[in-house]
């Protein structure tokens, strides 16, 4: 057998070979140049398509040394009208100390009063007594305490919401919640004169944004229409976008309240969620201080989302967001500033906790804040030159130029004269801040005023009539 | 490169790799093979930029941990679809919160996908984390006793605490963790005084003379001209880089950062490129092409390069190569920005961080950051540098315009152990706690490398990872070590790469060496 295949193999070759012998010449030749060719490119040197850099080492390093990058920072001149801050001695509270000069405080957000408070401070004592000052870690890690939990028990409670989150700092709870839940591809619709950390928020998601005039639901409806018919050519894409629409209750630049009846309407039309900031309007709008959905009348379960933060009414520092669980418990793991950033002090907790209990045991200061307000913006009116700007019942206030000297800079140093006017006969009023070369839709320069709880009607009447003589002899 | 012989009598290792094995086998992504013992890094041509030695090491995981650990993983993620599947045919009861019945034809808010993990391996192992806790993060803790009846899809507390656990997870390496002596009466004090709110941002009513006394005492202990106070860590990071860079910028950031340091990178708009970990190699090559080759497609120069690194990272422990990292710097012509969350207090022989422990000098780093929450027991972030850099930042910087300012009586806390740190109250205390961290942080590590477990990091680094590998264990160490009554942080996916879960301790000047034994048996 084996012989036989051995013969056969033998067989093949013989007919290879004699298969060589007579082939064409020409045929022979050629194979043996092709096969020469294919050595060559194997053994020459290969070099690839695009060509990094013809420069040698010597020229690099010269790029180097001739280099020079601009200054880390551009020099700030001495007298930019930001840079010298007013320093406070002394707590900020009713009647401040300004740059050693008593005054009236018409310019912190303290609009309950609270932050003297010594039913509060008793509570922050107490707290820190137990805990000391610092949690000395993020929530996930032996940061969560009992104070914590109490709180946003507490919250969720008095919003009427399943749950509530808390962050440690009012500006990231709004820059945390809006990425956790928008990511790339979702589209946002915003208004206008939405607050910095909503804008940054939205930069951090990296969603498509779209932004429509201040308070005009005509120009959200156009945007929404236009939205409904791109879906249509692409129903696929369509059913994975989400849509969310960002809005404050009452607006920080304009002091004005979103209509928010002819947002959930929109909201079911065109199936879009609603995000709403009521960093302003929580503890100030409704009868008993739940905000713009109390004073509107309407189901809290038709809003997502709620954020807030902590620092105004409620006189701590920090932020919330409440809603459903269905909402809230992502921002758990999701959340940047929640999950990767140091709890909130328990002190302060405290205080927050301390500061809600006086708000639902005297749910009358929010009537007696909103006739403040009303007095003061009937008194505000007609002052020459000044216009007023905000609703009557809003606690913060802005009183912009009513007509511009040309320059953002010339009318900042004009509205500088009258606070400082202000400031000199005991009224302490400050400009609304902002950063002009990052700002989408740059407000005018203002001068913010701020009403209180703690605010007699005196003062009040004499703060008036105080900006109305400020006014006369600085810009007439 | 040879293969070191094999110790004699080398013994199995606690988490169940034997000590030959690593050293005994090449495979394919092996970066190098240290010695069982640690690897002492001289860079030949850097060597007088050291002066002491500087020990890190960063065992490879050995072959047979990596497969099991993928294994293990696979399996979860079967049963995970097999649930998805019985939840969808409501085979089984759906214990998550679901959509109102008036938006379920709303587009769907989270995408199946993006919850896998964390319906399926998150849930089974979620009573290691969010730990309540009811007193001082000291040394001991006493913790909320919680239990579950389903299986962690929601909990109940049962009223009860759990007195005295060990705390190897707070971060408070120096101890200010406290409710009792001079911080927290001074911060008291000033609680009476002042209230706990500001209400009010820095440039318009919030800057009390407190945050000017703040700042000048910050400077002062940096060793830098000028420093500048902000009321959360994170948002100094996200809110300061954007102010300092934009586009037409190059930012160098390490692989490892924190997600603050990138939130800051994304949100300014420059471009960012990442280099390894701690590699200096790579992160010359970056400079080197960046200068050279100059902004993509346009080949403008770049305005301004800015690397972006920690002090000490904390999922690692490991420390940054700082005195390469500035000669590159000057060499480049590039600006540093240094993060010292973790290291600020607990690193250098009187606690000024990771420039004194190197012996640098401070002015070469021209943006330190860090925080006040780990070693001084507070909350918040500055910022030092020169006087230029800090009055840019007091005008444009995001945080001083719209955001809310530091309480009162944590600025009091900070400011208290400041000086206690500094030594200007009077007395040695806070040398001593430096001192004692330092002590603490050798002997626990040198236990921990006898015991035979696998420890990342510097030497010298109060952060001890102390590597796990496979998704089991990761449950199964947390509460082990809950029931013998001590408190550990364990880590896994995402925070670390998949395969590399690590359980971490954080030590602390207030850890008795009676604690520490405690903890190691």
């Amino acid at each position: 057998m084996a012989a036989a295949v051995g013969v056969g193999q033998q067989w093949v070759l013989v007919e290879m070979v004699q298969a060589f012998y007579e082939a064409p010449a020409y045929h022979l030749i050629l194979e043996g140049i092709l096969i020469l060719w294919i050595i060559r490119l194997l053994f020459s040197k290969t070099y690839k398509l695009q060509e990094r850099s013809d420069l040698t080492p010597k020229e690099k390093e010269e790029l180097i040394e001739e280099w020079q990058p601009e200054p880390l920072v551009p020099p700030v001149s001495k007298d930019h009208p930001a840079l010298n801050y007013n320093i406070v001695s002394g707590p900020p509270t009713h009647k401040i100390t300004v740059n050693d000069k008593e005054c009236i405080n018409f310019a912190s957000f303290n609009f309950l009063g609270l932050l003297d408070n010594e039913k509060v401070k008793n509570a922050a004592q107490a707290s820190l007594k137990k805990y000391g000052v610092g949690t000395c870690g993020p929530r996930g890690f032996y940061g969560t305490f009992d104070v914590h939990l109490e709180l946003e028990e507490r919250l969720a409670k008095f919003m009427r919401t399943e749950e509530a989150i808390i962050y440690s700092y009012g500006f990231a709870t709004i820059a945390s919640a809006i990425p956790a839940y928008s990511k790339r591809g979702d589209i946002v619709f915003v208004d206008e004169a939405a607050c910095f950390a909503i804008q940054k928020g939205l930069q951090a998601s990296r969603s498509n944004i779209k932004l429509f005039k201040h308070n005009d639901m005509v120009d959200l409806e156009r945007l929404l229409k236009e939205q409904e018919s791109e879906d249509q050519k692409n129903p696929r894409k369509a059913r994975v976008t989400r849509r969310f629409i960002v809005v404050e209750g009452l607006y920080m630049n304009t002091g004005d309240v979103c209509p928010l009846p002819e947002l959930i309407k929109l909201k079911y039309k065109y199936k879009v969620r609603i995000f709403l900031e009521e960093s302003l309007s929580f503890g100030v709008l409704g009868e008993h201080g739940r905000g713009i959905t109390e004073h509107f009348g309407i189901n809290i379960d038709d809003i997502d989302l709620i954020s807030a933060n902590m620092e105004n009414s409620l006189a701590s520092i920090g932020g919330f967001c409440c809603g459903r669980s269905f909402v809230i418990d992502h921002q758990r793991l999701s959340g940047q500033g929640y999950c990767f950033s140091a709890s909130l002090p328990p002190l302060l907790a405290a205080a927050a906790i301390e500061a809600l209990n006086i708000m639902e045991d005297n749910p009358d200061i929010f009537q007696t804040l909103q006739g403040k307000c009303k007095r003061i913006h009937r008194a505000l009116q007609g002052i020459s030159g000044l216009k007023l700007v905000g609703e009557s019942f809003s606690p913060a206030l802005h009183l912009q130029l009513e007509e511009s000297c040309g320059s953002r800079e010339n009318d900042v140093k004009l509205l500088k004269r009258v606070v400082d006017y202000c400031m000199n006969s005991g009224i302490a009023l400050t400009q609304a801040r902002y950063l002009e070369k990052e700002e989408k839709c740059l407000p005018p320069p203002s001068i913010r005023v701020v009403i209180t709880v703690e605010q007699t009607e005196q003062e009040l009447d004499k703060a008036a009539s105080l900006i109305k003589e400020a006014a006369q002899s600085v810009l007439n | 490169m040879e293969r070191p012989a094999a110790e004699p009598g080398a013994q199995p290792r606690a988490n169940g790799c034997s000590g030959a094995a690593h050293g005994a086998l090449r495979n394919g992504y092996v970066r190098g093979l240290p010695a069982p013992d640690t690897q002492i890094h001289h860079i030949v041509h850097n060597g007088g930029l050291y002066k002491k030695p500087f020990n890190e090491a960063f065992e490879e995981t050995p072959m047979l941990v990596a497969v099991l650990t993928y294994v293990g993983y696979g399996v979860l993620t079967l049963f995970g679809y097999l649930r998805d599947f019985l939840r969808q045919w409501k085979i089984e009861k759906c214990q998550n919160a679901t959509e109102r019945e008036e938006q379920k034809d709303f587009v769907p808010l989270y995408q199946d996908f993006e919850n896998f993990y964390t319906r399926n391996l998150y849930m089974r192992i979620r009573d290691s984390w969010n730990r309540p806790i009811c007193s001082v993060p000291g040394a001991k803790v006493d913790m909320m006793e919680r239990v579950s009846h389903d299986y962690n899809w929601t909990f109940m507390y049962t009223g009860r605490v759990i007195k005295d656990i060990i705390n190897m997870g707070s971060y408070n390496y120096l101890g200010f963790a406290q409710n009792t002596g001079a911080c927290q009466e001074a911060a008291a004090k000033v609680l009476s005084q002042y209230g706990a709110g500001v209400c009010s941002t820095r440039q318009e009513m919030g800057n009390l003379d407190k945050h000017e006394e703040l700042e000048k005492l910050i400077a002062r202990f940096l060793g830098v001209e000028s420093a500048m106070a902000y009321g959360m860590g994170f948002a100094t990071n996200s809110m300061n880089i954007p102010a300092l860079v934009g586009k037409g910028c190059l930012i160098l950031s390490d692989e490892l950062n924190h997600a603050s340091l990138v939130l800051g990178a994304r949100l300014s708009g420059a471009t960012i490129r990442i280099f390894k970990h701690n590699n200096m190699q790579s992160l010359e090559k970056l400079l080197k092409d960046a200068i050279v080759h100059g902004q993509p497609r346009t080949r403008r120069p770049w305005k301004k390069i800015l690397i972006l690194v920690e002090g000490i990272y904390s999922m690692e422990g490991s420390i940054v190569r700082l005195p390469e990292v500035i000669a590159l710097k000057k060499k480049y012509k590039s600006y540093l920005y240094l993060d010292e969350a973790h290291s600020i207090g607990a690193l250098g022989p009187s606690g000024r961080g990771v420039v004194e422990y190197f012996g640098l000098n401070p002015e070469d780093v021209d943006v330190m950051m860090g925080t006040f929450t780990k070693s001084f027991g507070a909350a918040g972030g500055y910022i030092g540098g020169k006087k230029e850099l800090i009055d840019y930042l007091r005008t444009y910087s995001h945080s001083a315009v719209y955001a809310a300012s530091l309480s009162p009586p944590v600025v009091e806390q900070i400011i208290t152990s400041m000086k206690c740190i500094m030594g200007e109250d009077g007395s040695t205390f806070g040398k001593e706690c430096v001192q004692q961290l330092a002590e603490n942080t050798r002997y626990f590590r040198r236990r921990l490398k006898e015991m035979g477990f696998i420890i990342y990091g510097n030497e010298d680094s109060p952060v001890v990872p102390l590597m796990l590998y496979m998704p089991a264990k990761i449950g199964a160490f947390g509460r082990e070590m809950l029931k013998r009554n001590i408190g550990v942080v364990v880590v896994g996916f995402p925070a670390t790469p998949i395969i590399e879960s690590r359980a971490r301790f954080c030590l602390s000047a207030a850890h008795t060496k009676e604690i520490l034994d405690t903890s190691l048996c």
